[in-house]
C-alpha cells in the first residue's frame, strides 16, 4: 500500500517538475509586477460584474480613441458571465455607433447605426493609419492582450500604473514615456488615466487605481470570454472524476482480491 | 502461445469467424494472459491510446472550424473559442491533449527503460514505439503552427531551416519544404495537411506496436520470461482493463484540471499574439516537450552538426536493445544500473530545462555536457554495465518470492 503511494508521488513529483520549469521559461520579468486581488482567480473565480460594467466604460471612453478589440460582438455585451448588460441596453450601446455598411444596390458603402452582431468599430482604419497616428506604434489590438502578456492582468494592471518620472540620466525620446513595467521602460502610450476622468455610471469614484482595476478585468474577460463556464464545468468535471475514481478503485480491489488471495 | 483453439458458440459466429476471424481476435484481446504483478507504469499504454483517441475525435470537429490560411487561421482559432459551442473546451482539450500525450509517453519510454521492455525478444515493439514517438513529435510540431502565432510562426521557420544544413542541396530543400522562399501559406496549408494525416499514420503503428506486444506477451517489474497462462499471469479482462480505466480517470484529474483551471501555463503568451514575419521574439522556444531536443540541437556550435547531433540522439535510442549488453531486464536486479537509469533521467530533465533558456554562458555549457552525458549513458554506460555489473539473482517466477517470504514466516513458528 505505501509502495503504491510512493509511486503517486513520484508521479506528482515529475508533475510538478515539468509545470515548475514550464513555467520559468515564461516567467522573465525583471520587475515584479504589482499583484491585484481579481475575483476571477482560483478555481471558483468569477467576473466582478459591477467593475466589468465600469472596465467597459473605461474602454469606451478610453482605451477605443487607439486601441480596438477586433475579436469582439456588441452581442458579448449581453452575455451570460460577461458585463451581462441587459438586451435593451445592449441594443442601444449598439446604436451608438455609427458602422459602415455596403455595397448597397447603387454600389455604395453607407454608415447605419450599429447592431447587436456587429463586431466592435475599430478606431482606425487599418494598422498602417493606426501608427502614423500614434507616432510609429501600434496601439495593440485588445482582443487576446491578457493572454499575450505574461502575468495577464497583473500587467495591464501595473503597466497602468507604472507611469513615472524618468530616473537622473534616463534619456527619453521624443514623444516616448517612462514606464516602471514596460521592458526597456519606454513605452509610446502616454500615461491617460487620472483621478475623476470619467464619471462612473454606478457612482463608484473614478480613481487611477479604480480605473486601472476595472479595465483589467474587463481586459481579462475580452480575452476569455468562457472563463466563468470553464471554471464552472470544471468543479464538476473533476468532482464526478474523483467519485468515479474511487468506485473504480474500490471494484478493482474486490477484483483482484481474488487474484491476490489464491 | 499456449492459448486452446477459440471456436465461437453460434453457428454465425463460426460463419464469420472462418472467413474473418473477428471473434477470435476479440476473444485473444480479452483473455490474453498478462503478468499479475504489472504495477501503475504498465498503465500508460492504456492512458495512452486514449489520448490519441481524444486528440482525433477533438481534432476532427476542430477541424471542421479552422481555417488554413494565414489571413485567418489566427481569427478562427478565436473564432472556435468564442463562437463554437463548447469550442473553447475542444481546443483547450486538443492543446494541452498534445502535452498530457508526451508526458504519458516520456512516463511509457522511461518505464521501459527502467524495466529492461527493450530486450529481447521485445525489439519490434520498442522500435516501433519510437517510430510512434518521432512521428508524434512531427504531428506536434505541425500543429502547434496551426494557430499561427508569433511562436508558431518562428518555431515553423527556426525547425525549417534546420534542413538548410544538410550540405549542397540543404536551400533547395526548404524552398521545397516551405512551398516558396519564406514561411507563408502554402506552408501553412501543408502543414495542416500532414498534421490531419499523421494521427492516422500513428494510429497503424499502434495498431502494429500492440500486435508486436502480443506475441510474447507484456514484460513485467520482474522482467522474468513467464509460462502463460499460469499462476503468474490474470486474463486482460476484467484484471488489467480495470487497473487501466483506474489510472486513466486519475490521469483524466490531472488532465481536467490544466484544461479548466490553467489551460494556458504550458502555452507561451507570444502565441496569442498573430505571427509577424518582420517582428522576431526575444527567445523562440517551442513546446516544453520538444525542449531537451532543442538543448542538443543547440549544444553544438555548427549548423550541420546540431542537426547531426540531434538526430542521433534518437537514432541511437533505436539501437539500444544491442547497446545494452544486459541479460537481466528489471533493474530492480541491476542496482548499478538502477542509478544511471536516475542519473539519466536528471540529464533528460536539465537538457529540458537548458532547452527554455538562451544558449549562453552557464546555460550552454551545462547543455554541451548534458549532451555528452546523454550519448555516454547509452555509447559506453550501457554495453560496459551489461559486463561488468553484478547483478541480483533472479527469482524463478512472479509468484516465487512471495511463496519464498511464507517460507521464512513458517520457519519462524
Amino acid at each position: 500500500m505505501l509502495k503504491k503511494f510512493k509511486n503517486k508521488i513520484k508521479i506528482l513529483f515529475i508533475y510538478l517538475i515539468i509545470i515548475i520549469s514550464c513555467n520559468n521559461s515564461v516567467a522573465e520579468e525583471k520587475v515584479s509586477l504589482l499583484k491585484n486581488k481579481w475575483s476571477f482567480e482560483g478555481i471558483f473565480g468569477t467576473f466582478d460584474r459591477a467593475s466589468l460594467r465600469r472596465g467597459y466604460q473605461v474602454y469606451n471612453e478610453v482605451c477605443s480613441t487607439c486601441h480596438s478589440i477586433n475579436l469582439l460582438s456588441y452581442r458579448n455585451l449581453s452575455e451570460k458571465g460577461g458585463p451581462e448588460f441587459s438586451l435593451e441596453s445592449t441594443k442601444n450601446i449598439a446604436a451608438s455607433f455609427e458602422v459602415i455598411d455596403g455595397p448597397n444596390s447603387e454600389g455604395e458603402m453607407f454608415t447605419r447605426p450599429g447592431r447587436l452582431s456587429d463586431k466592435f468599430i475599430q478606431p482606425y482604419a487599418n494598422v498602417q493609419a493606426a501608427k502614423s497616428a500614434n507616432g510609429g506604434a501600434y496601439p495593440p489590438d485588445m482582443s487576446v492582450l491578457v493572454k499575450a502578456r505574461g502575468g495577464g492582468a497583473n500587467y495591464i494592471y501595473s503597466i497602468l500604473l507604472g507611469y513615472e518620472d524618468p530616473p537622473e540620466g534616463f534619456n527619453l525620446d521624443e514623444g516616448v514615456y517612462y514606464n516602471k513595467y514596460m521592458s526597456g521602460n519606454n513605452i509610446k502610450m502616454p500615461n491617460v488615466l487620472s483621478d475623476g476622468l470619467l464619471d462612473y455610471e454606478d457612482g463608484t469614484e473614478a480613481t487611477v487605481q479604480q480605473m486601472a482595476k476595472d479595465v483589467s478585468t474587463f481586459l481579462t474577460w475580452v480575452s476569455e470570454p468562457s472563463l466563468e463556464a470553464r471554471h464552472k464545468i470544471g468543479f464538476k468535471v473533476i468532482l464526478y472524476l474523483i467519485i468515479l475514481a474511487l468506485l473504480v478503485y474500490l471494484s478493482m480491489k474486490k477484483l483482484w482480491s481474488r487474484v491476490e488471495s489464491e | 502461445m499456449s492459448e486452446e483453439k477459440f471456436v465461437p458458440k453460434s453457428k454465425f459466429g463460426r460463419w464469420l469467424d472462418s472467413r474473418l476471424p473477428l471473434l477470435t481476435l476479440s476473444h485473444h484481446l480479452k483473455d490474453y494472459p498478462t503478468p499479475k504483478n504489472l504495477n501503475y507504469w504498465w498503465t500508460f499504454g492504456g492512458i495512452l491510446t486514449f489520448c490519441l483517441i481524444v486528440q482525433i475525435i477533438t481534432g476532427l470537429v476542430l477541424a471542421m472550424h479552422y481555417v488554413a490560411h494565414v489571413d485567418h487561421a489566427f481569427e478562427s482559432v478565436e473564432h472556435i473559442m468564442r463562437n463554437v459551442n463548447y469550442g473553447w473546451l475542444l481546443r483547450y482539450v486538443h492543446a494541452n491533449g498534445a502535452s498530457m500525450f508526451f508526458l504519458a509517453v516520456y512516463v511509457h519510454i522511461f518505464r521501459a527503460l527502467f524495466y529492461g521492455s527493450y530486450k529481447s525478444p521485445r525489439e519490434v515493439i520498442w522500435i516501433l514505439g519510437m517510430f510512434i514517438y518521432i512521428l508524434m513529435m512531427v504531428t506536434a510540431f505541425m500543429g502547434y503552427v496551426l494557430p499561427w502565432g508569433q511562436m508558431s510562426f518562428w518555431a515553423a521557420t527556426v525547425i525549417t531551416n534546420l534542413f538548410s544544413a544538410i550540405p549542397f542541396i540543404g536551400e533547395s530543400v526548404v524552398t521545397w519544404l516551405w512551398g516558396g522562399y519564406a514561411v507563408d501559406n502554402p506552408t501553412l496549408t501543408r502543414f495542416y495537411s500532414l498534421h490531419y494525416l499523421m494521427p492516422f499514420l500513428i494510429f497503424g503503428l499502434v495498431i502494429l506496436h500492440i500486435w508486436a506486444l502480443h506475441i510474447p506477451g507484456n514484460n513485467n517489474p520482474v522482467g522474468i520470461d513467464i509460462k502463460k497462462p499460469s499462476k503468474d499471469t490474470v486474463p486482460f479482462s476484467p484484471y488489467i482493463v480495470v487497473k487501466d480505466i483506474y489510472a486513466l480517470i486519475i490521469f483524466l484529474i490531472i488532465f481536467a484540471g490544466i484544461v479548466f483551471f490553467v489551460p494556458n501555463i504550458l502555452g507561451h503568451t507570444d502565441n496569442y499574439i498573430k505571427a509577424n514575419p518582420i517582428v522576431t521574439p526575444t527567445h523562440i522556444v517551442p513546446e516544453w516537450y520538444l525542449l531537451p531536443f532543442y538543448a542538443i540541437l543547440r549544444a553544438v556550435p555548427s549548423k550541420l552538426g546540431g542537426v547531426v547531433v540531434m538526430f542521433a540522439s534518437l537514432f541511437i535510442l533505436m539501437c539500444l536493445p544491442w547497446l545494452d549488453t544486459s541479460k537481466v531486464r528489471s533493474a530492480v536486479f541491476r542496482p548499478l544500473y538502477k542509478i544511471f537509469f536516475w542519473i539519466l533521467v536528471i540529464d533528460v530533465v536539465i537538457l529540458g530545462y537548458i532547452g527554455a533558456n538562451p544558449p549562453e554562458g552557464l546555460y550552454l555549457l551545462v547543455g554541451r555536457v548534458a549532451t555528452v552525458y546523454y550519448f555516454v549513458h547509452f555509447i559506453l554506460i550501457m554495453p560496459i554495465l551489461g559486463f561488468k555489473e553484478k547483478t541480483i539473482p533472479l527469482p524463478v517466477s512472479i509468484s516465487d518470492p512471495v511463496l519464498k517470504n511464507d517460507s521464512i514466516t513458517n520457519d519462524n513458528r
